[in-house]
């Protein structure tokens, strides 16, 4: 099986890496260092946690194999390009084949880096709220912002046609223009800020985590009742465009588009990571954030509003993707052996970066001119990673820490 | 002497606004003080409000009138990061981060004291090792929060509390859940940090003997919302303990430090003896109903506490005169006299259960027909068990 083949060469492409780097840090330690330091890293690798500096050099491997993914989703599909060729590329020169250029500046290009803006976004997303909520299954999806996201793009899609000026020909979201890739987004971060708000309102009154998703579930199921409502007086068309919506993609996305997409997607990005102090201080909970200075109010404010943006932007050019954010964190988690933010949320970047381009790889089926629904490969492949990984902890609230 | 206080409240009501009805009030015109260096507890029955008086303290809630000061200023007037570089708090809710090691935690203190960041410079690395080190802990900043005990977890708590570098620090119920030994140690280890820091230590807890042994003073806080303030001892001595805690069905003894439940005592005993032994055949015979006399004088003087609250008078009058043990040290075994009538016996299990046997009602366990039992004993036996029907 090729798939399989492929996907598991990456995946193991992605372990080397990681041990290497871990062992180059090793050794760096090891090396040169006097007794007292060396007991003292030995220690801290029988309880099992890594050092600042390990953790650090884990960073750095992490983004040396988002690179790596990056540089193989851009070789890698209908046809294989040469890594020296997308080089060549990339530094704006020309392939030895014309096509070649073509393919990886208009379709891999963009669709590579959608696809790690997208996974970077979901994951930090889905980080902000597991500590924000203290609930391990908390995430995008969960407390109902992607179905609040779902309905924004489905009243714009189904109802208002954004699609002005290009008449009947609305097969897919990619002919939008840039003023409805606008509103687009901006309905899609209404939709999925509005439910957030509601959660959050909510969850001022209830203290109990679980009563909090129950609640958010609730809001899904609402806005799915609304969206399916307005499906059913939609035509078949735009039901169609719908549709693939939700299957996710990243290969839709335009450059134009991602002229919209990647300054918000940064933007929320670097928002949640000036969030890296109030969120460690939430990790003991909003009592104790409190005693310790945080001004509670504006920091949940921060953490909904950027969560809300980096979700709902996704969402809206990408579909709703699934799974990415709630399984990356607990795979940084228990990869890092931290729950300290500072490395979190670059270490959750890169992680769900790497993963999403992953699940792109795969979807594509390369070598073929099929592609999977991507919502159906990040489920199946991740799915069995977070169990493994979950299951390989002696306790689970070990691979969860907020 | 307004420099030797650290916080003060003036006038104080703490309670719990409600929306479009009253205010419920927990608490009202509370004047207290709080000074460096002191370990201060507070007591007091469930549900007089010992939690809201720390969360009103710790600006967590707000007072429904009246002023805290800390260090002479407002306490609502400070913003949020000073009054964390001020007051530290360590609190009953469960922190559950699993995967957060000891030193992690602990450097969370430092939150006030750092930038955007969080990074901790040098200063701070010292300060959370210190931290460490003062509760005992070292051992535990490379320990996850996981893989520790209770007890350890309480002691990274209250370093993190202290990494704050705080100088009042509330603490509520921070003995709760642990085992007798942790919770000696914890009391210790606050008292220590007390004097050693010059910090005011303010905790809530239901430890009554560990609070009277420790705490510089005590505050009461009873069901109605009156707020006793004192030394331990002078507390004892001038009834407010019994007063806080009457109503509770427990009465506190005055003489032994200890809360009794109030049941009929019922018979009076005499123990001769001072050692070990003799103390706990006290304990033992208070266990099953019985009211102890030091000696013979106790026993017409009436002085024990226990007999002055003895409400109904217990009909079996035989035997309040005539059951003396004798405890010899050397053995020990525990010589039972009844109306001139010896027994011996090896063990208190022993002697108490032969004792429940002739005198049922007192714990109410059913009267089987005890061995060796006189005539007289019967009668009195029949008699109690139809007062008790």
């Amino acid at each position: 099986m090729r798939l399989g083949d492929i996907a598991f060469q990456t995946l193991a492409a992605a372990d080397t890496v990681i041990l290497m780097v871990a062992g180059l840090s090793f050794s760096r330690v090891n090396s040169g260092m006097d007794t007292e330091n060396r007991a003292g890293f030995q220690k801290s690798l029988a309880t099992g946690h890594w050092s600042l500096a390990t953790s650090y050099w884990l960073l750095i491997g992490l983004a040396l194999v988002t690179l790596m993914a990056f540089l193989l989703s851009l070789a890698i599909g209908s046809v294989l390009i040469p890594t020296d060729e997308i080089v060549a590329v990339l530094l704006g020169g020309d392939a030895s084949k014309p096509a070649w250029t073509t393919i990886v500046l208009r379709f891999r290009l963009p669709k590579a880096l959608t696809a790690m803006l997208a996974g970077a976004a979901l994951s930090v997303s889905g980080l902000q709220m597991q500590t924000l909520f203290r609930n391990p299954l908390a995430g995008p999806f969960v407390l109902g912002i992607s179905a609040g996201a779902s309905l924004g793009v489905a009243l714009i899609v189904l109802l208002a046609g954004v699609a002005v000026g290009l008449g009947g020909s609305t097969t897919g979201l990619a002919g939008i223009s840039l003023a409805g890739d606008t509103s687009l987004a901006l309905s899609a971060i209404l939709g999925s800020g509005l439910v957030l708000l509601l959660v959050l309102s909510v969850a001022r009154k209830v203290q109990s985590g679980m009563t909090l998703l129950i609640l958010g579930l609730m809001f899904g199921y609402a806005t799915s009742a609304l969206v399916s409502v307005l499906i059913y007086f939609s035509v078949a068309d735009r039901i169609q465009a719908y549709i693939s919506w939700t299957f996710g993609s990243f290969g839709s996305v335009t450059w134009r588009q991602l002229q919209v997409m990647a300054p918000t997607i940064l933007l929320g990005l670097a928002g949640s990571h000036l969030l890296m102090k109030p969120l460690n201080a939430l990790l003991l909970g909003e009592t104790y954030a409190r005693s310790l200075g945080l001004n509670v109010r504006q920091a949940r404010l921060g953490i909904i509003g950027s969560s809300a943006v980096l979700a709902g932007v996704v969402t809206a050019f990408c579909g709703p993707i699934g799974f990415l954010g709630i399984a990356v964190p607990h795979l940084c988690r228990s990869l890092l052996h931290t729950s300290d933010h500072r490395l979190l949320l670059p270490a959750v970047s890169f992680m769900g970066a790497t993963l999403a381009l992953g699940a792109d790889i795969v979807a594509g089926l390369p070598g073929s001119q099929l592609t999977l629904p991507l919502n159906a490969v990040t489920a199946l492949l991740g799915a069995p990673v977070v169990i493994w990984v979950i299951l390989r902890q002696r306790n689970v609230q070990e691979a969860f820490a907020g | 002497m307004t420099d030797r206080i650290i916080l003060q409240t003036d006038a104080l009501s703490i309670g719990y606004r409600r929306a479009r009805r009253a205010d419920v009030v927990v608490a009202r015109n509370l004047n207290f003080v709080l000074r460096p260096g002191e370990l201060v507890c507070l007591l007091g029955p469930n549900g007089a409000g010992k939690s809201t008086l720390m969360r009103t303290l710790a600006r967590l809630q707000p007072p429904l009138s009246g002023q805290i000061w800390l260090d002479d200023r407002p306490l609502g007037d400070l913003r949020p990061g000073q009054l964390a570089r001020r007051l530290s708090v360590v609190l009953t809710e469960r922190v559950d981060v699993g995967a957060m090691s000891g030193y992690g935690l602990v450097s969370l203190g430092r939150h006030p004291h750092t930038g955007w960041t969080g990074a901790l410079s040098e200063r701070d690395r010292r300060i959370v090792h210190w931290a460490l080190q003062a509760v005992r802990a070292q051992d535990l900043a490379d320990r996850r929060l996981l893989e520790m005990s209770d007890g350890e977890r309480q002691k990274v708590l209250i370093a993190r509390a202290l990494a704050q570098e705080p100088r009042v620090m509330l603490l509520d119920e921070p003995t709760a859940f642990l085992d007798l030994p942790r919770r000696v140690e914890v009391m210790e280890l606050l008292r220590r940090l007390a004097q050693e820091n010059q910090q005011a230590i303010l905790l809530s807890t239901h430890d009554l003997d560990l609070a009277l042994r420790n705490a510089d003073r005590l505050w009461l806080l009873a069901a109605e919302g009156a707020l006793y303030d004192g030394a331990p001892e002078d507390l004892i001595l001038n009834g407010a303990f019994e007063r806080v805690f009457a109503g509770e069905g427990v009465t506190f003894d005055r003489h032994s430090g200890f809360f009794h439940t109030r049941q009929q005592t019922c018979g009076r005993v005499l123990v001769h003896g001072h050692s070990a032994a003799a103390f706990w055949t006290r304990r033992a015979l208070e266990r099953i109903g019985y009211a102890v006399v030091a000696d013979a004088d106790a026993l017409s003087k009436e002085s024990a506490i226990a007999l002055e609250r003895r409400t109904d008078p217990c009909p079996d009058a035989a035997a309040e005169s005539t059951i003396s043990v004798r405890v010899q040290d050397s053995g020990p075994t525990y010589a039972l006299d009844i109306a001139g009538r010896e027994d011996s016996f090896t063990t208190l299990d022993a002697l108490t259960t032969y004792l429940r046997r002739i005198h049922p009602g007192i714990t109410g366990v059913s009267p089987a027909s005890p061995p060796r039992k006189g005539e007289a004993d019967a009668e009195t036996d029949q008699d109690l068990h139809a007062q008790r029907r």
